[in-house]
């Protein structure tokens, strides 16, 4: 082990970050900053840039201006960060086979692959499920097999693009319930969701943004209660923004 | 009628020089189809992943690739094994092995032509996920040919339609020796020319029931496959 290898990737700084797709302004001058401690929620109406956000803060996208660091580094390799895509894409294998292969990707050891897979499994109350083809699995199972996919590369920083978008309540719940588990062992959350009853029962700290800003960042409790913008009151008000 | 009765009678009689035929007719396809999948699942995959100038080019030759003339490819592959040819000094022309080589030849740009679209389709459903999961070139590749296996089986088949029914190649470069390069194809050819009509019937009958037969086995392969692994 590398003193790189150990160095953490938080905090994650964006600075003045802005991104376009052909010409459209997606982030426009982001500057935030994502701190270790509790979940930090996302919110903002659907074309908010809150997807965009999540995969600049992953790497995926470098952004067309400005910079972000992770731990104060740039360029960094996403072994200790996971994302989990607003739509997954299960692998044409078994659910445990999901697992396994995600393990791999993050280079664990052969060895620890059944225990690590089974924990995995059992942690998203999917351990009955392990051999059912991963693409038969309900919508529901298949988030959590994806959220069980991504804590596999035993991450520090765990990015969650709306995962319970188009879910029912009691499979949104034990979506919610993964994710308690998960910011309860210290490992960073950053949750997109338009859901503001969730972002409610979830969120440490909110973020919210509106035609690629970031109009408002703070503690939750603060920005439900006390919204300083007329855009954040009119959101929680559930008015249309346009 | 009576030539029809008498193929039948030799198709279920398993006449020994009947059986020797459609078995070395197997092997040589097959064998064919397992070297073409060796080259051309990679190929196709390697170029449906990868973007390099002149790649649209590459793609309609290989599409066009597809309906390479048997004889032409017999004709080459003639000229590069005998004994004046480059690689004259390997001794095959004649032999299964230069049957292989043909057939190989014909199969190869099938099986690359189709696993590529079915590739480049998995690939674009796949790529975001192997991104975020950090996947490396050699991986992906790997991944995407597993994933996609029972769709690429129907491209195998394809191949294997190809080199079972083809007699143009390996008539030139096999030469039809009776019991060494004589197969279901090249049989039927001499057969119909010498006026053998029911001995060219029967194998020809063998020869679409082999082809169902092998397609038959790969249905069920992919069904059990869909519904096991999903």
């Amino acid at each position: 082990m590398t003193m790189r290898a150990l160095a953490s990737d938080l905090p994650i700084v964006l600075q003045d970050v802005s991104h376009q797709v052909r010409g459209v302004a997606v982030l426009a001058g982001v500057s935030l900053t994502i701190a270790p401690g509790a979940p930090t929620v996302v919110i903002g109406p659907n074309g908010a840039g809150k997807t965009t956000l999540l995969r600049v803060m992953m790497g995926l996208i470098g952004p067309s201006a400005g910079v972000v660091t992770w731990g104060g580094r740039t360029a960094v390799s996403a072994t200790r960060r996971a994302i989990v895509l607003q739509r997954p894409t299960m692998l044409r294998r078994s659910a445990a086979a999901n697992i396994r292969y995600a393990l791999g990707s993050a280079g664990i050891a052969r060895a620890q692959w059944p225990a690590r897979t089974e924990y995995l499994l059992a942690l998203v109350g999917l351990a009955d499920l392990s051999e059912r083809p991963a693409r038969r699995l309900s919508g529901g199972e298949q988030q959590r097999l994806a959220l069980a996919r991504a804590l596999a590369r035993d991450p520090e920083v765990m990015l969650l693009d709306e995962p319970t978008a188009s879910l029912d309540p009691a499979a949104t719940r034990a979506i919610e319930d993964v994710v308690r588990t998960v910011a309860a062992s210290r490992i960073k959350v950053v949750m997109a969701t338009h859901d503001l009853g969730e972002a409610r029962r979830l969120a440490g700290d909110v973020v919210f943004m509106h035609h690629g800003r970031v109009i408002e960042n703070a503690p939750a409790a603060t920005f439900f209660d006390h919204p300083s913008t007329s855009e954040a009151r009119r959101f929680l008000a559930g008015e249309q923004l346009d | 009628m009576d030539g029809n009765a008498s193929a039948l009678q030799l198709v279920f009689s398993a006449d020994p020089a009947l059986m020797q035929i459609v078995a070395l007719s197997l092997a040589v396809s097959l064998t064919a189809v397992l070297c073409a999948a060796i080259i051309g699942l990679p190929l196709g995959a390697w170029i449906a992943l990868t973007r390099f100038p002149g790649r649209e080019a590459g793609i309609v030759v290989l599409n066009a690739l597809m309906g390479l003339p048997p004889v032409v490819v017999g004709l080459l592959v003639y000229l590069l094994l005998s004994r004046s040819g480059p690689l004259g000094s390997w001794g095959l022309l004649f032999t299964p092995g230069a049957m292989v080589i043909a057939q190989t030849i014909l199969v190869a740009p099938v099986i690359a032509a189709l696993a590529r679209q079915t590739i480049e389709d998995l690939w674009v459903e796949y790529r975001d996920e192997l991104a975020a999961m950090a996947i490396g070139p050699a991986r992906r590749v790997a991944t995407l040919l597993w994933d996609a296996r029972f769709s690429l089986l129907t491209a195998l088949l394809a191949g294997f339609g190809r080199a079972a029914a083809e007699v143009g190649a390996i008539i030139i470069v096999g030469g039809n020796i009776d019991g060494f390069t004589r197969t279901m194809t090249t049989a039927i050819a001499l057969e119909t020319s010498k006026g053998d009509l029911p001995l060219a019937m029967g194998l020809g009958l063998v020869l679409i029931a082999v082809i169902i037969v092998v397609n038959a086995l790969a249905w069920a392969a992919r069904r059990a496959g869909e519904r096991f692994v999903g």
